[in-house]
């Protein structure tokens, strides 16, 4: 084990101590946030590739054949290289973007600042997390790069096809094999990660700071980290077994008697494939609400601060918080109902999965209720905020449809549900993503963002996301299924294909919005105006120090906190604006 | 510590204090004990880890064995070697703490040598393990040979993953104790040691029970 903070380490000097192999739990937040963002532009990238095939699936395109000699021979993708690029769409998206920038990035960065803390409680072990993480991605990466490049069997890895070997596809030999081994690694990063959030929070909070003092972000990353240090034990776990049954001959998921490719499969007898699903989805279920929650946070902080009110049922938000870790372990079910499973299991996950609405439903009427009778500043942090809000809301009710086992039947292979998974836990979670940004950029890098391109951005992204993936179900409605290649020849689906066009052009614009944003990070990180400690007037503990902060972030000072997070427009207070470090004079809101 | 959790619910937030670092324990104490404190937290949410890891491969273990035929899970015949392994691993633990009160007694050099013999102890159960691999190897057992015998070696594999692990901290405070260096400081990590040893234990027992009851 690691030595604690407290065991104070020294600020670095050298470049590779200070920026590379860094202690420091701020520079391993910004490495983890640029590790996202380095893998967002691989993900999107796929995407576009993926839209442009589905409108174009016989259009030859020179660099395609150059990039992918045998799959897109021609120029022309094969499905086998479709499948492929969904795959790592989704394997990247999801592990290294959706888990790591919320959770490990802003997590890392602004955690210990808001607690009171000097760092994170095991910086080494933090440092190895990190490096843990940029081998799990530069192994996943290296997927494409192998003997029938890389895997199809989507980001959820099912056996047969994920385990029985290179007879099933192109991409199911060696890339597949280092799938397994990147998502193992990428555990053992995410175990690390989840230990030293969870001490941290629990034993490194300054004089003052009860649990109940903690901003909304903060219980957020407990959250998810206890979810995390359960799943990914278990993913972990499963992922041993799917490596055994494609290295060492065991029958853990393979069942006998299967012919591939007009080959007997002998060697394999007696798995289970439903029990890798049920395994994969007790850790897949978690890792929305893994995706989503810091999401969460951000915005209740975020709404708070903007509206200049105190957020609204604190307890409330912090109990939705807690039920709703706890239930996340009890519906991954509802991603089986079309597995063959006993109508009463199903019965069970489904009201279940009913009750994770009650939470969110908590959640959703305390930002309203947040917001009621605010003074609202619409910064383009709170832009994206309450977008994070409008997607929470779009992708959560689409979701009690999914979670109807007879509705589920139909909808479960077409496009309703990736419009479904797209909304929730993909823009929702990354427009959460983008508010952190916009409202921490300049606590983390000293300068404010452009306000005028953020907003440009805001509503060009938020109406983009909603005409790439509202049209998702409609078609899905329509019973177009999902994860094929090529569908221009199927005759009931041809009056789609127009709807696809649009969704593909709606892509394209939505990507090469994000090109203002990616302008105004780097813009703003070397020319923006200098930040002040606390340029949104906040309460929280990160804004009482300097932008960005020093090595031990408060200089020495230990701070004492004296009341909640959110002591916005106190009645009699002389701003409207308490911070947590502010002694008495005015009663406080506890 | 889970006491001042439950503490800061029930009893709400702690008065304002203004003497900074230290001092107490009544809600968010980042004082004197708190690196302390850390580790322990961090232990326990590490064996909750493996906890859980290893209750994912129990139940796969169990819907496995639920699923198979006769000819399909063929029950395998441990090596009995197992049960000198047992008794080696508990050994390690009892003299483990034997080493742990003499540190407490003030009593060093019984520490030392307890703490040694503990460490070898941890070590003699890897070569065992091993020697119980060797022998399911000569009598024709591999890890494909049928879902009984994947699952022993999958889970004595795992488990004596986290023992490597284990007998690395034994040979640091081992190592730190014969240099002369365990000074305060270290009593954490002699304590968080322990604690991790005798998990491997309890984890040890459980899967005996497994293999002989259920495999």
């Amino acid at each position: 084990m690691s030595s604690p903070a407290h065991a104070a380490h020294h600020a670095p000097q050298s470049f590779v101590r200070k920026y590379l192999f860094s202690l420091d739990h701020k520079v391993i937040g910004i490495q983890y946030y640029l590790l996202g963002l380095f893998s967002v532009l691989i993900g999107v990238s796929l995407s576009l590739l993926m839209r442009f095939h589905m409108v174009n699936p016989n259009v030859s395109v020179a660099w395609l054949g150059k990039l992918w000699p045998t799959a897109a021979a021609g120029g022309v993708m094969t499905p086998e290289l479709y499948l492929s690029l969904m795959t790592m769409h989704g394997t990247i998206m999801v592990f290294f973007v959706l888990t790591t920038v919320p959770q490990s990035g802003f997590g890392n960065y602004i955690l210990p600042i808001q607690i009171g803390a000097e760092d994170m409680a095991f910086p080494v072990l933090n440092m190895m997390s990190f490096w843990t993480t940029f081998l799990a991605l530069v192994v996943m990466v290296a997927a494409f790069f192998v003997q029938g490049g890389a895997p199809l069997s989507g980001w959820t890895a099912y056996p047969p096809l994920s385990g029985a070997g290179p007879l099933t596809g192109p991409g199911e030999g060696l890339g597949q094999t280092l799938w397994i081994v990147s998502i193992a690694i990428f555990c053992g990063a995410s175990l690390m990660g989840a230990i030293n959030f969870i001490a941290t929070i629990v034993d490194l909070r300054c004089k003052g700071m009860s649990l109940m003092r903690m901003p909304l972000t903060c219980w957020t990353w407990l959250v998810t980290a206890i979810l995390g240090l359960l799943g990914f034990a278990v993913l972990l776990a499963a992922g041993v077994l799917l490596i055994l049954d494609r290295l060492a001959g065991t029958s853990f998921f393979l069942p006998g008697g299967m012919m591939i490719n007009d080959h007997i499969i002998a060697n394999h007898k007696g798995g289970s494939p439903l029990l890798w699903q049920h395994l994969f989805w007790f850790f897949g279920h978690p890792e929305v609400y893994i995706a989503i929650l810091p999401g969460m946070g951000v915005a209740s902080q975020l709404l708070s601060t903007f509206s200049r009110k105190p957020i609204f049922g604190y307890k409330a938000m912090v109990y939705a918080i807690l039920s709703i870790g706890f239930l996340g372990f009890l519906v991954w079910g509802h991603h089986m109902f079309m597995s063959g499973m006993n109508p009463y299991s199903a019965m069970a996950f489904a009201t279940l999965t009913m009750c994770i609405g009650v939470p969110s439903a908590i959640k959703t009427f305390n930002w309203i209720g947040t917001l009621w009778g605010g003074k609202i500043h619409f910064t383009t942090a709170m832009l994206f905020a309450l977008g994070f809000v409008s997607l929470f809301v779009t992708g959560g009710v689409s979701g009690i449809f999914l979670g109807q086992p007879a509705l589920d039947l139909y909808f479960h292979d077409t496009y309703f549900v990736v419009g479904h998974f797209h909304m929730i836990m993909g823009v929702a979670a990354i427009f959460g993503m983008f508010a952190g940004t916009f409202y921490w950029f300049p606590k983390m890098f000293g300068r404010m963002m452009n306000e005028t391109l953020g907003k440009i951005h805001f509503y060009l992204t938020f109406i983009g996301v909603y005409c790439i993936f509202t049209p998702m179900h409609m078609v899905g409605i329509a019973g177009n299924p999902r994860r094929y290649a090529d569908f221009t020849n199927v005759e009931y689906l041809a009056k789609l294909i127009p709807v696809h066009q649009f969704m593909t052009y709606a892509a394209y614009f939505t990507a090469a919005a994000q090109l203002i944003f990616l302008f105004n990070l780097v813009w703003s990180w070397t020319k923006g105006p200098k930040a002040s400690a606390n340029p949104w007037n906040c309460t929280t503990l990160e804004w009482t120090v300097p932008s960005p902060p020093p090595h031990d972030n408060f200089g020495g000072v230990h701070p004492v906190v004296y009341r909640g997070a959110y002591e916005y427009s106190v009645p009699g207070a002389p701003r409207d604006f308490i911070m947590q470090t502010e002694p008495l004079p005015v009663p406080s809101g506890d | 510590m889970p006491a001042s959790l439950t503490h800061d619910i029930l009893h709400g937030p702690p008065p304002p204090i203004d003497t900074g670092w230290g001092g107490g324990d009544d809600g968010g104490g980042a004082g004197r004990g708190a690196s302390r404190a850390a580790s322990f937290t961090g232990l326990f949410v590490l064996l909750a880890a493996s906890t859980m890891a290893f209750a994912a491969l129990t139940s796969a273990f169990v819907v496995r064995r639920g699923l198979s035929d006769m000819d399909d899970w063929v029950a395998v015949h441990y090596p009995p070697i197992l049960f000198l392994n047992t008794a080696i691993l508990l050994g390690s633990s009892f003299v483990l703490d034997l080493s742990r009160r003499a540190l407490k007694a003030g009593d060093r050099s019984k520490f030392n040598s307890y703490w040694s013999a503990a460490t070898a102890l941890g070590v003699l159960f890897l070569v065992g393990q091993a020697a119980a691999w060797y022998q399911l190897k000569q009598a024709g057992v591999f890890i494909s040979t049928n879902p009984a015998s994947s699952f022993f070696y999958v889970l004595t594999a795992a488990h004596a993953f986290h023992l490597i692990g284990g007998v690395a901290a034994l040979v640091y405070v081992d190592v730190q104790a014969l240099r002369l260096r365990l000074g305060p400081a270290k009593r954490t990590a002699i304590d968080v040691t322990a604690i991790f040893w005798h998990f491997l234990d309890g984890l040890w027992l459980y899967l005996m029970v497994l293999f002989y009851v259920w495999g």
